[in-house]
């Protein structure tokens, strides 16, 4: 199911991390239940706070507004999160659903082995983007590090800007766009043409991140799936 | 030249290479005609030092024994002390190993369940997420967290007891997970995320984390994830004990669980299980120095496994420093694998009762490996359970009657006090003396 971002009920709640333990600040947001009416939430002087805003189930709209550290709405399931600031490795790891937004860079392994949800990085993200991806789309208005997409299983991974090395390396059922150049494809990864049906989901998805990017721009990758089943004749290959 | 009775030359006997030995032969014969390497399930196969290596001393005129039918001897141990709310109480000290479902069968895995619970102790997820089965029928699970997190959602972290972090196991340190498009079937698919059928390569590093600076964040998260309530465990394959667990303890861990090369594995490669790692006879020492040079030994708890068999066994690993000693290969001999009865379909697959290895085919007569229904529906759930409680109960036994004839009231005062080597490599691994001398290879002169 699609995510959508949903409306703010009143003024927001401000929590200052400078004051409260991080401990305390998840544990708040944790006890968020579907049906909760205490949607927005407002996190200040985030300082690089490692394992922020992780394991939400309900579905508030948390602002944080700063840098984070590693592993910030990891396993999110229904939150809508917006980060002003750059976000550490692993940001929206494991997401099950739900909007994880940052309005800066990430580091490595964005989205990884995320389940479902929507990641829209606004500026770049480092290696290792979207690896081990089981369902969650992710889309880069900047350009990707070296090995994003490797061993991504289904989603969707969509890169405005450049791809490094080694994109889609043992690539499984996940498709990537990428609008710029791609240094170098992994094993398994290939280019191919573009069906209806995945213009289509790519249309979607530059709608929702908010891009005016049009999809013939892009180029579809996607596994070659020479790599199914183990050969002899392919022993080079992994 | 003189000839043999009737006219015949002397001739050479047949000699068979001991480098080149029939199974050495056979393998090149196989590698030649296939072009893959030999995959297989279990774990080291060859001759390795072992827990058979040492005796207890048992107790005389300088220690005196309990009365082995009277006096009570303790068994229980509880895991995760150091940070968790909620740490694991088990009755006795061994716990069913990670295996996942996908690599066994859904009644399998109910099966380890069942005999888990009836003995008082725990089982553990694998590499495929945490079945409905498997939750149900253990009392207290340990929730595999794995470089491929397959099936790995929150909800199931949250109704675990406990978290095990994977970093390597005993079959293959460095290595990652396989299964075979054979046990790929649609269900297997769908819990992982893959297509049906094909071959399953798991990574070998987690996604998003690399080293113990970063494995400290990753377990601050699943912390925070979880309310802080759960032990977490961090499992390693035995390659370099003393840092590995030194740096799992930085990093935070309430139980470190090291597995040996004679640990299984549902599939890898057969030179990978016989040739990188270390038999757990050698690992335990420096992992428990690791421990206490860090003064965290009792602190932070230590599991053991690879190639327990016997209470014996468990007696001895703990003796030598460990808190709790895990199964996985026996657990599944108690469930049934390799019974007698099914000698004849195993030597159809070309194997024999007690040999049989090839649980990544998923055509184990058995109904364990596998994901063939009509296969799986051999295992009665309910009798398999039964056979790993008795079997968990003798193992218990047996520790508690050795324990009792050291002079212990509980199968956590074993120590090495209590033990010798027969040899001077098991010796030296288990550094406790060679039987009948003083003498500690690399510690002590002797005598």
């Amino acid at each position: 199911m699609k995510p959508e971002r949903k409306k703010g009920a009143g003024d927001a709640a401000v929590i200052d991390l400078g004051a409260m333990a991080l401990r305390d600040v998840n544990a708040l947001l944790q006890s968020l239940t579907p049906g909760t009416n205490e949607i927005a939430w407002r996190l200040t002087n985030p300082r690089g706070a490692h394992a922020l805003a992780v394991g939400i189930t309900a579905p508030a709209l948390v602002s944080i507004e700063g840098p984070v550290g590693y592993y910030c709405a990891g396993m999110n399931n229904g939150a809508t999160i917006d980060i002003f600031g750059n976000a550490g490795t692993g940001v929206a790891e494991n997401m099950m659903s739900g909007i994880v937004h940052v309005h800066g860079d990430a580091s490595q392994a964005a989205g990884a082995t995320g389940h479902g949800g929507l990641l829209i990085i606004e500026g770049n993200a480092a290696a290792r983007c979207g690896i081990s991806m089981k369902g969650i789309d992710i889309v880069v208005k900047g350009s990707v590090g070296h090995m994003s997409g490797f061993m991504a299983q289904s989603g969707n991974l969509v890169v405005l800007g450049d791809a490094g090395e080694a994109l889609g390396d043992s690539l499984y059922e996940a498709r990537i766009f990428v609008r710029g150049a791609v240094a170098s494809l992994g094993a398994d990864c290939e280019a191919q043409e573009m069906t209806p049906e995945a213009r289509a989901g790519l249309t979607a998805l530059l709608r929702d991140a908010g891009c005016n990017a049009a999809p013939d721009e892009f180029q579809l990758y996607g596994s070659a799936r020479r790599l199914y089943h183990f050969h002899v004749d392919h022993a080079g290959a992994y | 030249m003189d000839d043999l009775p009737g006219g015949k030359t002397p001739r050479t006997l047949p000699r068979f290479s001991a480098t080149f030995d029939p199974h050495s032969i056979a393998e090149i014969q196989r590698a030649a005609s296939t072009g893959i390497y030999d995959i297989r399930g279990g774990g080291a196969k060859r001759k390795l030092p072992h827990f058979d290596d040492l005796l207890f001393l048992g107790a005389s005129v300088s220690r005196y024994p309990l009365e082995g039918y009277r006096e009570r001897c303790g068994s229980d141990v509880v895991l995760g002390t150091r940070f968790a709310k909620k740490p694991v109480c088990l009755k006795i000290p061994i716990t069913i190993a990670g295996m996942s479902f996908g690599a066994l069968s859904g009644n399998a895995k109910e099966a380890l369940g069942r005999g888990a619970s009836a003995a008082g102790t725990s089982t553990t997820t694998g590499d495929g997420g945490m079945t409905a089965e498997e939750r149900g029928h253990s009392d207290i699970l340990v929730y595999q967290y794995l470089p491929s997190r397959y099936g790995m959602n929150l909800t199931d972290l949250r109704r675990a007891d406990a978290i095990e972090v994977v970093i390597g196991q005993g079959a293959k340190p460095g290595g990652g997970g396989m299964l075979l498009g054979q046990k790929i079937s649609k269900r297997v698919a769908a819990m992982r995320n893959l297509p049906e059928g094909i071959d399953q390569r798991s990574a070998c590093r987690h996604p998003d984390w690399t080293g113990p600076d970063d494995l400290e964040i990753k377990l601050l998260e699943l912390r925070e994830l979880t309310g802080w309530e759960k032990p977490i465990y961090v499992k390693v394959g035995a390659s370099r004990p003393y840092y590995d667990i030194a740096l799992a303890v930085k990093a935070g861990a309430d139980v470190v669980v090291l597995d040996g090369m004679q640990g299984g594995t549902a599939a890898t490669q057969e030179v990978f299980i016989e040739h990188v790692g270390l038999p757990i006879l050698a690992a335990i020492r420096p992992a428990v120095q690791a421990l206490q040079d860090l003064g965290m030994h009792r602190k932070v708890q230590l599991i053991v496994s690879g190639g327990i068999r016997s209470g014996a066994d468990v007696a001895k690993a703990l003796a030598l420093g460990a808190d709790a000693v895990a199964i996985g290969t026996a657990a599944l001999i108690a469930l049934g694998d390799n019974a007698p009865e099914w000698e004849v379909e195993y030597q159809a697959l070309g194997t024999h009762a007690g040999a049989y290895d090839d649980w990544h085919e998923g055509q184990d007569p058995a109904g364990i490996t596998t994901q063939d229904p009509a296969l799986a529906a051999r295992l009665d759930p309910i009798k398999a359970g039964r056979r790993l409680a008795n079997y968990l109960a003798v193992l218990t036994l047996e520790a508690q009657a050795i324990a009792r004839a050291c002079g212990k009231s509980h199968l956590r005062n074993l120590e090495p006090e209590d033990l010798v080597a027969l040899t001077v490599e098991a010796a030296a691994m288990a550094q406790v003396p060679l039987a009948g001398t003083g003498w500690i290879p690399g510690k002590t002169m002797g005598y």
